[in-house]
C-alpha cells in the first residue's frame, strides 16, 4: 500500500508550484482586497489622540476642548509624518470639502498655539464650529467600518449612528450596479440569440466544414480584445464605415448619422461580439454529443419540427445553455477595456468606476467594496445554478 | 382500391445515389404484404439501411418510387408517414422517462393526458416493462432500452414498423431472446414488420420472408427455408449458412442435370439456374449433405478426399478436405452411433446426390 501513497504525494508535489502562483498571484491580491474594503487604519493610526478624546463624546453638539486639543495637536505631528494627505483625503470621503480644512488647519497651526484650543481652530477654518466635521472624522478613524459597502449601495452611516440614503447628487453606485446588471444581462441574451444557431449549424455540420467553421469562431477569439474593440469604433463611429454606408446609400442625411459608439449601443455591439466564443463553444459541446437521430425519432414519432425542437432538442441543450450563459454573463458583469472605450459615459459599467477609483480617486476601500459586491453576486449566481441544474451538468467544452 | 390487393410497401425501380455516381441502391423492387415481417438481409455496404431510410422519409430517393397502401408517399415528411421506426442505437430521450418517452407520439398528437397514460400503460405490457415509466432511460439495461424503443415505435399503433438493426448492440443471449420476443409481438398486433439486420440466423428466426441484398440490389427474396434450400444465387448460397463453392466449367447439359468440370474432376449437378455448355458456374454443396465414406456406388458423385484438418465439435465433427483443386472443402461427420473412424491425413472417399449440389452463376469473389 505505501508506493500508490507515495506516488499520489509525488503527483501532489507537482501541483504545487501553481498552487503557489494561485496563491501569490489570486488568492492573497483578493483577499487584501477584501480586507480593504472593511479595514482601514490610516486615520486611526494618524490621528491616534483624537479618536480616544471621541471616544466619550455623545455625537450631541459639538466636542469638548479635550477633542479640540487632541485634534491640533495629531494634525501638526501627521503633517510632520507626511501622512497628513491621505487622512484628509479619506476624511474628504466622507464629507465633501474637509481635506483643505484639515490641510489648511495644519499647515497654519501657529507654533505657540494655547488653549483655548477651540478658537485656535475655529480661526483657523470654520468647518471646526460644525460637528457634522466631527462626525466625518470619527466616522473616518473605524478601524473596521462597513462604510465602503454602504457607500458602494449609496448608503452611509448619519450622525445619529443610523444608516440612510446618500444625498440625491452621490447617489450613483446603485444606479450603476443595475444597469452592469441588466446590460450583462441583455449582453448573455443577445449572445445565446446569435451563438445557438451557429452552435447548431457547426455541431451538425460534416466534419471538415466543422472545423472551419470553428475556426472561424475562434480567429477573433484569439485576436487581441483591445484590436477587436477599436475594430468596432472604426466600423461604429460617426465618420465610420457603417454610417459612411449609410450615407451613401441615401439612408440617412448627413447631418443625421448614428451615434452608435461611446454610448450603450457601443457597449452592447462590441462585448456581444467579444463574448459570443464563450457561448457558442460550450452550446457545441453540448450539440456535438446529442444524436441526430434524436430528430429523426422525433418525426418519424409524428412531432413538426418545432415540436421536435421544443420537446427533445432543447431540453437537451440545457447545460450547454447554462453554461454559456453563466460564462458570458459573469465575464460580462466584471468587463472593463470594452466598455471603457467604446461605452462613453452611458456605456460604463461597474468595473470602470472600481478602475476610477484604483486609479485615479485613489479610494481603495470602495473599489474593494464595489469588487466584493460583484464577487458575492457571482458566487450567488453560481450556487442558484447549481441548485437548480447542478454544476456538474454544466458542460464547458 | 382494397388494401388485400395492393403490397402495403412497394419499391418500385427504387435507384439512390448520394454523390450523384456511384449507386448504392440500382433499380431495387420489392414488395412487402400486409401483416407480413421482411427482413432485408445483407452485409455492410448494401444498402439495407438506406432501404429503410428512403422508406420512412429519412432520405429522398434518386430515382423511382415508393408505395405505401398503392399511394407514392414520394411528398410526404417523415411525420406523416405512420411508421413506427426503431433505431440502431436505440434513440430515446435521455432527458425524458420512460413514460415520457412512450408519450411523446400520443402527446404531439394532442391525445389527452388519461388515454395517453392507458396506452402507455398497454404497450408496456406488451413488451414486459410494467411498472418502468417513472425510469431514465439511462437506469435501464441495454435489453430493456430496446423494448422501450420497440414500445415507442408501436404506442401510436401504426400498421408498419421498421427496425434498423435494433439488437446489434446486445450481447448473444440476450439477442436471441430479443429475436423471439419481436416474433412474438409480430404475430400479436400482426402489424406488418420491415427488418434490416447484416446477422443471417437473426433473419431467419423472425421472418416470413427475408429479401437478401448485395451492393444495392435484391439478389433474392424468399422464406428462410427456401432460401437455405434453394439458392438461386452464388452469393446468396454463400451469404445464408455454410456452403462449399466449386468454381468450374459447365460440360454438358442433361435435363435438370449438368456435368461440370472443376479442379480437374468431373460432377454432376442440379441445374438451378439456367446455363448451356461452355458457361462458367459455381457450385455449392452443404457441408452436412456430403457422406463421408458411403457404400461404394450409393451415390453419382464420388470423388477421393484427403483430410487435411479435424476439428472435434461436440455434434459433429468437422473436417477440411483437398478436393477438386481446393482445400477448405468442408464435410460434417454426425456424432451418432456408429460414425466411421477416420484420422487426419487419411484419404477418404465423398459422395452427395446431384440435386444437393446446385449449379449457380460463377462467383470467384471469396468470403473476407
Amino acid at each position: 500500500m505505501k508506493a500508490p501513497g507515495r506516488i499520489r504525494l509525488r503527483t501532489g508535489l507537482l501541483v504545487l508550484p501553481l498552487l503557489a502562483f494561485v496563491l501569490v498571484t489570486f488568492i492573497a491580491p483578493l483577499g487584501t482586497m477584501l480586507v480593504r474594503s472593511v479595514h482601514d487604519p490610516v486615520v486611526a493610526d494618524a490621528l491616534p489622540e483624537t479618536m480616544e478624546a471621541l471616544a466619550g463624546w455623545d455625537g450631541q453638539g459639538l466636542p469638548d476642548e479635550v477633542a479640540y486639543e487632541a485634534v491640533a495637536r495629531d494634525l501638526v505631528r501627521a503633517n510632520e509624518e507626511r501622512t497628513l494627505g491621505q487622512v484628509a483625503s479619506r476624511v474628504n470621503r466622507v464629507r465633501s470639502g474637509l481635506r483643505s480644512a484639515l490641510t489648511r488647519t495644519a499647515r497654519r497651526m501657529p507654533e505657540d498655539a494655547a488653549a483655548p484650543w477651540r478658537d485656535v481652530l475655529s480661526n483657523l477654518h470654520e468647518a471646526w464650529d460644525e460637528p457634522e466635521t466631527w462626525h466625518a472624522i470619527q466616522s473616518a478613524g473605524d478601524r473596521f467600518t462597513s462604510r465602503h459597502y454602504l457607500n458602494a449601495v449609496d448608503l452611509q452611516w448619519l450622525p445619529d449612528r443610523s444608516v440612510g440614503r446618500q444625498p440625491e447628487e452621490r447617489r450613483i453606485y446603485l444606479a450603476l450596479l443595475w444597469r452592469t446588471l441588466w446590460i450583462s444581462l441583455g449582453i448573455t441574451f443577445l449572445c445565446l440569440l446569435l451563438g445557438y444557431p451557429v452552435a447548431h449549424l457547426i455541431a451538425h455540420a460534416p466534419p471538415h466544414r466543422q472545423n472551419l467553421l470553428l475556426a472561424l469562431v475562434l480567429v477573433p477569439f484569439w485576436t487581441s480584445l483591445l484590436v477587436r474593440t477599436t475594430s468596432w469604433i472604426v466600423l461604429l463611429q460617426t465618420q465610420g464605415v457603417i454610417n459612411d454606408v449609410l450615407v451613401a446609400l441615401g439612408l440617412l442625411g448627413d447631418d443625421g448619422r448614428l451615434a452608435m459608439v461611446y454610448n450603450m449601443t457601443g457597449t452592447f455591439v462590441a462585448m456581444t461580439h467579444v463574448l459570443l466564443p464563450f457561448m457558442v463553444l460550450p452550446l457545441y459541446s453540448v450539440m456535438r454529443s446529442i444524436p441526430r437521430r434524436h430528430m429523426s425519432a422525433a418525426a418519424s414519432l409524428g412531432a413538426g419540427p418545432f415540436q421536435a425542437f421544443r420537446k427533445v432538442y432543447w431540453p437537451q441543450t440545457l447545460p450547454g445553455v447554462g453554461a454559456g450563459s453563466l460564462l458570458v454573463f459573469i465575464l460580462a458583469i466584471g468587463f472593463y477595456i470594452t466598455p471603457a472605450l467604446v461605452g462613453g459615459s452611458t456605456g460604463q459599467l461597474i468595473s470602470n468606476m472600481i478602475a476610477y477609483h484604483m486609479q485615479t480617486s485613489l479610494n481603495w476601500g470602495l473599489a474593494a467594496a464595489l469588487g466584493g459586491i460583484l464577487l458575492a453576486g457571482v458566487l450567488v449566481l453560481y450556487v442558484v445554478y447549481d441548485r437548480v441544474v447542478g454544476i456538474e451538468r454544466m458542460s464547458l467544452g | 382500391m382494397n388494401p388485400n390487393d395492393t403490397a402495403h410497401v412497394a419499391f418500385e425501380n427504387v435507384s439512390k445515389s448520394f454523390d450523384g455516381r456511384n449507386m448504392v441502391i440500382s433499380d431495387l423492387n420489392l414488395e412487402v404484404a400486409r401483416g407480413e415481417f421482411l427482413t432485408m438481409l445483407g452485409p455492410s455496404g448494401s444498402g439495407k439501411t438506406t432501404c429503410l431510410m428512403m422508406l420512412a422519409g429519412f432520405e429522398a430517393l434518386t430515382a423511382g418510387t415508393i408505395r405505401i397502401d398503392g399511394g407514392s408517399v414520394h411528398d410526404l415528411p417523415p411525420r406523416k408517414r405512420g411508421i413506427g421506426m426503431v433505431f440502431q442505437n436505440y434513440a430515446l430521450f435521455p432527458h425524458m422517462t420512460v413514460g415520457g418517452n412512450l408519450a411523446f407520439p400520443l402527446e404531439v398528437r394532442g391525445m389527452d393526458k388519461e388515454q395517453q397514460r392507458e396506452r402507455v400503460e398497454r404497450v408496456l405490457r406488451l413488451v414486459r416493462l410494467d411498472g418502468m415509466e417513472d425510469r431514465r432511460p439511462g437506469q435501464l439495461s441495454g435489453g430493456q432500452q430496446q423494448r422501450v424503443a420497440i414500445a415507442r415505435a408501436l404506442v401510436f399503433e401504426p400498421d408498419l414498423v421498421l427496425m434498423d438493426e435494433p439488437l446489434g448492440a446486445l450481447d448473444r443471449r440476450l439477442r436471441e431472446e430479443m429475436q423471439y420476443e419481436i416474433r412474438r409481438i409480430h404475430r400479436t398486433l400482426g402489424v406488418t414488420m420491415v427488418y434490416v439486420t447484416h446477422d443471417q440466423q437473426e433473419a431467419m428466426v423472425m421472418s416470413d420472408r427475408i429479401a437478401v441484398l448485395r451492393d444495392g440490389m435484391v439478389e433474392q427474396t424468399d422464406g428462410p427455408e427456401a432460401l437455405y434450400e434453394e439458392p438461386m444465387r452464388s452469393f446468396v448460397a454463400r451469404f445464408i449458412g455454410e456452403n462449399n463453392r466449386l468454381h468450374g466449367r459447365v460440360q454438358e447439359i442433361d435435363g435438370d442435370i449438368c456435368r461440370v468440370e472443376t479442379g480437374g474432376q468431373i460432377v454432376q449437378a442440379l441445374r438451378a439456374v439456367p446455363c448451356s455448355p461452355g458457361d462458367a458456374t459455381t457450385l455449392s454443396i452443404r457441408p452436412e449433405r456430403v457422406a463421408v465414406a458411403p457404400k461404394p456406388g450409393q451415390y453419382t458423385n464420388e470423388l477421393e478426399a484427403d483430410i487435411e484438418d479435424m476439428t472435434f465439435l461436440g455434434d459433429h465433427l468437422r473436417l477440411r478436405l483437398a478436393v477438386c483443386g481446393r482445400t477448405d472443402f468442408v464435410a460434417k461427420i454426425p456424432n451418432v452411433v456408429g460414425h466411421g473412424a477416420v484420422l487426419e491425413g487419411d484419404r477418404i472417399r465423398i459422395g452427395w446426390t446431384p440435386t444437393d449440389c446446385r449449379a449457380l452463376n460463377a462467383d470467384e469473389e471469396e468470403d473476407a
